[in-house]
């Protein structure tokens, strides 16, 4: 994908969240956004899929060398079905079975016929050996089969991009790896994603490019390689010493 | 390993449920006893309260011989609260969603509204809306007035029993709706109201069996709804007793099928967030 930012900002009240952050990516697969908590990353990510917007007249995103609209309501919405977006936690809508969670978008969104949709949310569902859990709600499923049903439902709608916000923040160690295993397939698959993560050693598998959010800067961006390895700045420096050191 | 049987005294066992998280259930037949034993003690009570009032002679019979009256009373008092509970849930999801509109003035109306039907009497709203702003509508009929009258004033209460259900649904579970690109139209439709009947099916089944028995009230305006009729047959005969007994068995007869359905609608709506 081709990513550009610039100068983008974004304020909850008079509290400045991002400030001034600026991208150019011409060409990456997947792009990594680490950094202490409260940096901004997650914010980033959301204002990147259409979640949020960033303050007025502060900023652009191109995606693909398409700007993104976000003074209009309606191109949000339409940015927002073009991607697929996966949260910490509680993505999945508790009333409605694995099945129909990824059936709802297609039929409500994406205009499939009810059997059309179940036969590609089937198809999803089996990519990742879900197929049995298809008829139970999400209660009955563990942490990361939620997960993966949530992955599953993102990947359906066949999105021109994926957004992970912290997608193994709310699991434990061995969930934590039935996800990213998920992860890494698409992005061997070939997919494009943004991947906001603690996860380090992951970021580093998967990462085309990584930047580093610190108080709502980019504080370092560089490839994957280069900000493990050598890093440029004090601030991560020290970020990467605090995390890899247990 | 039967540990936990034999030391608890017989009279526990009759008395009291087994303790939260035992393996132990409630035997069907120590419910039956309770049950028998609550009716008993409460019919013990009023026993003796009849029984200090000496009544004298009840006359049953007048009820046999106003049958008439008291059949078409309590005709219309189903009719009203059936007309009032479709109307104020209409009204009360009207001004719910009213008062989550970004337009300020419907949701400040909504406030006002709201705030000025839940912190007056009924009963001034009964005679207000009759003498004053059903006139100036040219609304003449008196029943069309007491539906109306009836569904303001419950579909205020109904409105913010609603609106607490909206609230009461996840930000996250909005952020996933918005996420895979439902309308704001879809989300309320499919993820929002559906999550949200479960939470207000309670407090709404309360506000319908009070709104059943609100609508005695109409008769200061003379609906002639199952009170009005038993005041009458009251004036007629004097039997005060006999009527008001009645009447409140009616009601009773109406209220508990609402509460047995909405336990019912409960269960059958459970799933775990």
């Amino acid at each position: 994908m081709q990513l550009s930012v610039k100068s983008l900002s974004k304020s909850f009240g008079a509290h400045r969240v991002l400030q001034d952050i600026s991208i150019d990516l011409p060409k990456v697969q997947g792009l990594v956004l680490i950094g202490p908590s409260g940096g901004g990353k997650s914010t980033l990510l959301r204002i990147l899929a259409g979640l949020e917007y960033p303050d007025a007249g502060c900023g652009g995103v191109v995606f693909n060398g398409k700007q993104i609209d976000f003074e209009h309501e309606d191109a949000l919405v339409a940015h927002r079905r073009r991607v697929g977006t996966v949260f910490q936690a509680y993505n999945l809508f508790p009333h409605f079975t694995a099945l129909q969670n990824v059936t709802l978008p297609l039929v409500q969104v994406h205009g499939h016929s009810p059997a059309d949709a179940d036969v590609i949310a089937m198809e999803s569902l089996q990519r990742f050996q879900l197929e049995a859990h298809a008829r139970k709600k999400p209660a009955e499923l563990s942490g990361g089969q939620r997960q993966r049903v949530a992955i599953a439902r993102a990947i359906a709608i066949k999105p021109s991009l994926l957004f992970f916000d912290e997608p193994t923040s709310a699991l434990d160690p061995e969930m934590t790896g039935e996800v990213l295993e998920v992860i890494e397939e698409l992005k061997d698959e070939g997919r494009d994603f943004v991947l906001v993560t603690h996860e380090m050693g992951f970021a580093r598998r998967v990462a085309g490019e990584v930047a580093l959010l610190a108080d709502g800067r980019i504080v370092e961006s560089a490839p994957a390689a280069q900000v493990f390895e050598n890093p440029q700045n004090e601030v991560t420096k020290h970020f990467l010493a605090k995390i890899l050191k247990y | 390993m039967d540990s936990s049987a034999p030391d608890v005294p017989l009279w526990r066992k009759l008395l009291f449920r087994p303790r939260e998280g035992s393996i132990e259930t409630l035997p069907g037949w120590v419910q039956a006893i309770n049950w028998i034993a609550a009716f008993g003690l409460l019919a013990l009570f009023f026993t003796f309260t009849f029984w200090r009032l000496d009544v004298g002679q009840w006359n049953w019979n007048v009820l046999w011989n106003y049958r008439t009256l008291f059949l078409t009373g309590f005709g219309v008092t189903i009719l009203i609260s059936i007309a009032s509970l479709l109307a104020s849930t209409l009204i009360g999801l009207v001004f719910a969603l009213a008062g989550r509109s970004s337009f300020l003035p419907l949701r400040y109306i909504t406030k006002i509204y709201v705030e000025a039907v839940r912190g007056t009497p009924l009963l001034s709203q009964i005679l207000i809306f009759f003498y004053v702003v059903a006139p100036a509508m040219n609304v003449e009929n008196r029943y069309l007035v007491g539906v109306m009258t009836l569904s303001f004033f419950s579909g205020a209460y109904i409105s913010e029993i609603i609106r607490s259900g909206i609230e009461g649904i996840a930000k996250s579970q909005i952020e996933s709706a918005r996420a895979i690109g439902l309308t704001t139209a879809q989300t309320y439709r499919f993820v929002i109201f559906p999550q949200a009947f479960k939470q207000v099916l309670p407090p709404l089944a309360g506000q319908f069996v009070s709104l059943i028995k609100d609508s005695s009230l109409l008769s200061v305006i003379s609906v002639n709804e199952f009170t009005k009729n038993a005041q009458q047959v009251n004036s007629i005969t004097y039997s005060t007793l006999e009527c008001y007994l009645f009447l409140a068995v009616g009601y009773l007869f109406l209220t508990l099928p609402i509460s047995l359905l909405t336990r019912w609608l409960e269960s059958r709506n459970k799933f775990d967030t």
